[in-house]
Parts: C-alpha cells; sequence; structure tokens
C-alpha cells in the first residue's frame, strides 16, 4: 500500500487564507477580544515608552510637565508601568487566551462536519491541525496589528492630553517600533496558544463524524 | 475467468460499549465483493447497514474479523497508507452532501486530487472535465449554499470520482433528495459503473436504487439476510412496486 505525501505548505496557507476570507465575520468575533487584549498592552507600553524617552532627554520643560502629571521622576533613569498596571496587562491577556480558546472549539465544534468530510477525502491528521494553526495565526497577526494600532495612537494621544505637546517633539521611534514588534509577537503566540487544543481535538476526529446526518 | 475481489469481509464483527451494555451491531459479516458491479445494502435502520458500509469504507474499524481492500487488510495500515486509500482508492458520496462550504464547486471537487499531490493546473483541468460529466460545469464558482441539492450532491459525485478511484462508497445517496433528482443521482452512479468500471456500494433503503444494482446485500439484526443478484431481483421487483 502507498502512503499519502504530505500537502505542500503553500497550498495548506492558501486553503486556510479562503477558509478566514470566507468566514470573515466569524474570524472577527474570534479575533476581537485578541485586538482588544494587545491593544491594552501596546497602550501601557506606549505611554511608559514616551514618559522614559522625556525623561532621558533631560528637558527641563518635559521634567516638570512629568511631575505635573504625577509621575515620579527623581533618581530614576526609566519609567516603567505602575504593579496594578501589570497586573492588569497579565490579566487582561489571560482572559484573551480563554477567550480564543472559546472561540476556536465552537469554531471547531461548527466545522465539524467539514472536517470529517476532509478526512474521508485523504487529510491526515496533522493537515487539519496545520490548517487551524495557520488560520489562527493569521487571524493572530492580523488581530495583533490593528491592536498595536489602535493602542498606540491611544498610547500617544493620552499622553499628549496628560503631558501636553511636548510628547510630540520627543517621541521615541525605536523603542515605540519595538513595543509594536513584541505586542504583534505576543498576540500571534496568544491566539496560537488558544487555538492548540481545539485543533488537537479536531485533528483527532474520526472521519465517521462526517457520516452523521444530525448536525 | 475469475472476477477480481476488491473487497472482502471475514466475520466483522461490531460491538459498541453502551454504558454497562455492550451492544453488538454486526454479528460476523463475511462477504465479497467483485470489481466493477452496482451493489446495494438494504436493511432497515438499526440492522448494522451503517456500521458494515463504515468498515467497507475504513473508516471505523471491526472488533473482531477483518476487512481486505484490494486484499491488503485495512486494520494494518497506518495513518498515511490509510489516507492514501481513502484519498485515491475510495470516493465517498453522503447522504448530506458534505460539500466544504467555504470553497466553490470546482474547489470542492479538486480538493482529493490537491491532497493526493496532484499540481493545481492540472487539478483545475481534471475538475472541470469531471464537473462537465455531472452536468455543471457552467457553475463551477459557485458556493454549495447557491446549488440545489441535486445539483449539490452532482458535485459530490464529481469529487468522489477525483482520483480515479476503484470504489465508490455512497451512503444514502438519494436520501435527502426528491423523486426526480434521486433518479438522477441513481443514474449518473450507474453510468460510472458502466463506463469506468467503478465499483458501487451503496447503503439505502431506496428502492429505486434495487432497478439498477447488480447485486443487493439484505441485512438483518447484524446478519446478512440474503444476497440477492440482478437477475434474481426483477422477480422480485413486482412485489415491492
Amino acid at each position: 500500500m502507498e502512503r499519502l505525501a504530505a500537502l505542500p505548505f503553500s497550498k495548506s496557507v492558501e486553503i486556510a487564507y479562503k477558509s478566514i476570507r470566507v468566514r470573515f465575520f466569524r474570524s472577527l468575533v474570534t479575533t476581537a477580544s485578541l485586538v482588544l487584549a494587545v491593544a491594552f498592552l501596546c497602550y501601557v507600553q506606549v505611554v511608559s515608552d514616551i514618559a522614559t524617552s522625556l525623561l532621558q532627554s533631560g528637558d527641563p520643560a518635559a521634567l516638570r510637565a512629568l511631575a505635573r502629571a504625577g509621575y515620579d521622576i527623581n533618581g530614576v533613569s526609566s519609567i516603567g508601568e505602575s504593579a496594578q498596571q501589570q497586573w492588569l496587562v497579565v490579566l487582561s491577556l489571560l482572559v484573551c487566551v480563554v477567550g480564543i480558546i472559546n472561540a476556536q472549539l465552537m469554531a471547531v465544534t461548527e466545522r465539524f462536519r467539514e472536517i470529517g468530510t476532509m478526512k474521508c477525502l485523504g487529510a491526515l491528521d496533522r493537515v487539519i491541525m496545520l490548517l487551524f494553526l495557520l488560520e489562527a495565526g493569521m487571524q493572530g497577526f492580523a488581530g495583533s496589528l490593528i491592536g498595536v494600532l489602535v493602542g498606540g495612537l491611544a498610547g500617544v494621544a493620552s499622553s499628549a492630553i496628560s503631558l501636553g505637546t511636548i510628547v510630540f517633539t520627543g517621541l521615541p521611534p525605536a523603542a515605540l517600533a519595538l513595543t509594536g514588534f513584541q505586542s504583534v509577537l505576543i498576540g500571534c503566540l496568544l491566539s496560537l496558544v488558544g487555538v492548540l487544543y481545539p485543533a488537537i481535538a479536531a485533528a483527532r476526529m474520526e472521519p465517521v463524524e462526517a457520516m452523521r446526518v444530525e448536525q | 475467468m475469475q472476477q477480481h475481489i476488491i473487497v472482502r469481509t471475514t466475520d466483522v464483527t461490531k460491538s459498541f460499549q453502551l454504558g454497562k451494555h455492550e451492544l453488538q451491531v454486526l454479528k460476523g459479516i463475511s462477504l465479497k465483493i467483485a470489481t466493477g458491479r452496482y451493489i446495494s445494502i438494504m436493511g432497515p435502520s438499526g440492522s448494522g447497514k451503517s456500521t458494515l458500509f463504515n468498515m467497507i469504507g475504513g473508516l471505523d474499524k471491526p472488533t473482531s474479523g477483518k476487512v481486505f481492500i484490494d486484499e491488503v487488510d485495512i486494520a494494518q495500515l497506518d495513518a498515511y497508507e490509510l489516507a492514501w486509500l481513502r484519498c485515491r482508492k475510495i470516493g465517498y458520496i453522503f447522504q448530506t452532501f458534505n460539500l466544504i462550504p467555504v470553497m466553490t464547486a470546482l474547489e470542492n471537487v479538486t480538493l482529493p486530487m490537491i491532497f493526493a499531490g496532484t499540481g493545481n493546473d492540472e487539478a483545475m483541468e481534471r475538475g472541470m472535465e469531471l464537473l462537465r460529466l455531472v452536468g455543471l460545469d457552467q457553475r463551477h464558482s459557485h458556493r454549495p449554499s447557491e446549488l440545489s441539492g441535486g445539483q449539490q450532491q452532482r458535485v459530490a459525485v464529481a469529487r468522489a470520482l477525483a482520483n480515479n478511484p476503484a470504489i465508490i462508497l455512497a451512503d444514502e445517496p438519494t436520501g435527502n433528495l426528491d423523486l426526480k433528482t434521486g433518479e438522477e443521482i441513481i443514474g449518473l452512479l450507474k453510468q460510472m459503473s458502466s463506463e469506468r468500471g467503478v465499483t458501487i456500494i451503496s447503503a439505502t433503503h431506496d428502492f429505486k436504487m434495487l432497478n439498477v444494482s447488480d447485486e443487493v446485500i439484505w441485512i438483518r439484526d447484524g446478519l446478512i439476510d440474503k444476497v440477492e443478484q440482478r437477475d434474481e431481483l426483477n422477480i422480485s421487483m413486482g412485489t415491492i412496486e
């Protein structure tokens, strides 16, 4: 008996992309919590990036603005997030992962017959798994990008409100870019972590499920 | 000349665990199916018809006994070989059509070819050819939701033929269709069987199927009740219709 060759990666990407595009609104729901969590993460980071950059500029006007906004600037070289903010960020990311797992489990259940049919047509367990991971990766990437954009803009706007227009003179491009990059990375990772269990459940499904009449 | 046996089962039993009770659905079924025949498996619901059908299709493994497809014991196959078998040797047709809803008719037909490693251009070309065969080449870019039940089932027939399988397994293929479209699908299957030499195995309780079957296997209570050949069948047809 011959063995089936693996599906080419580019084909898997194509199938996953089409699946997201056709189910656009369903994907939006799955991605919404990720967008919010990443936006919050990015927002908190951007605010502290800007404050740190102002602090390090040593400009007296900037220091005055920081002190007026309530930052403790004596004897520190950078301004980080408060412990409370860090907790909030971690919590929001956790909630987001749970949300993604929930939404993806729903998606798997909705697609039981489709998955079973694909297995009948010769899809290997790993193909099903890869399709779900790819979809989640794409959703994670797109969702994080939107989140970073929203969070970054909100961070700059909020800093401008609390610190005044002085923030626009000293925006730290390198630090902001790094923050954006990190946030996208974390967003993609969260999306993949969230889909892991649902994808395994889908991959292990028996093809007989496709035969069941009731849905 | 001896006919080539494509499917053979020896003393197949299947039990399901229902809570504390063990329910024996198949109680020892041995049968042989020759290449190119049109076989109907008939039986009331709960007779084990679908279970037997799943065994033959390599979708489920027997509790005891063996299922051979092309003289290969399918219990011995690993995941890759089983996937190859499902992809290349067997074409499936379902009662509920089971087209992939996000794909167009053409994409549905080419999917098994893609899984089989066929190149894109070749898959498209053969896909269109198969759609033409079932009379739907004009609607190749439509999604399943834009097709009628009969049209969806015709796309499913084209998909089942994608990799030139030796066997087509059809589970109640006319179950969700009205009389006329059901007859069209049956005609199409019969045409495939006689023109391409594909073995058609279909689980059904649609008596329209009997007209075209070469052989009918009646299942009752997990055992083979009787096997009727076509010529014997015509006599009893009068009492059915």
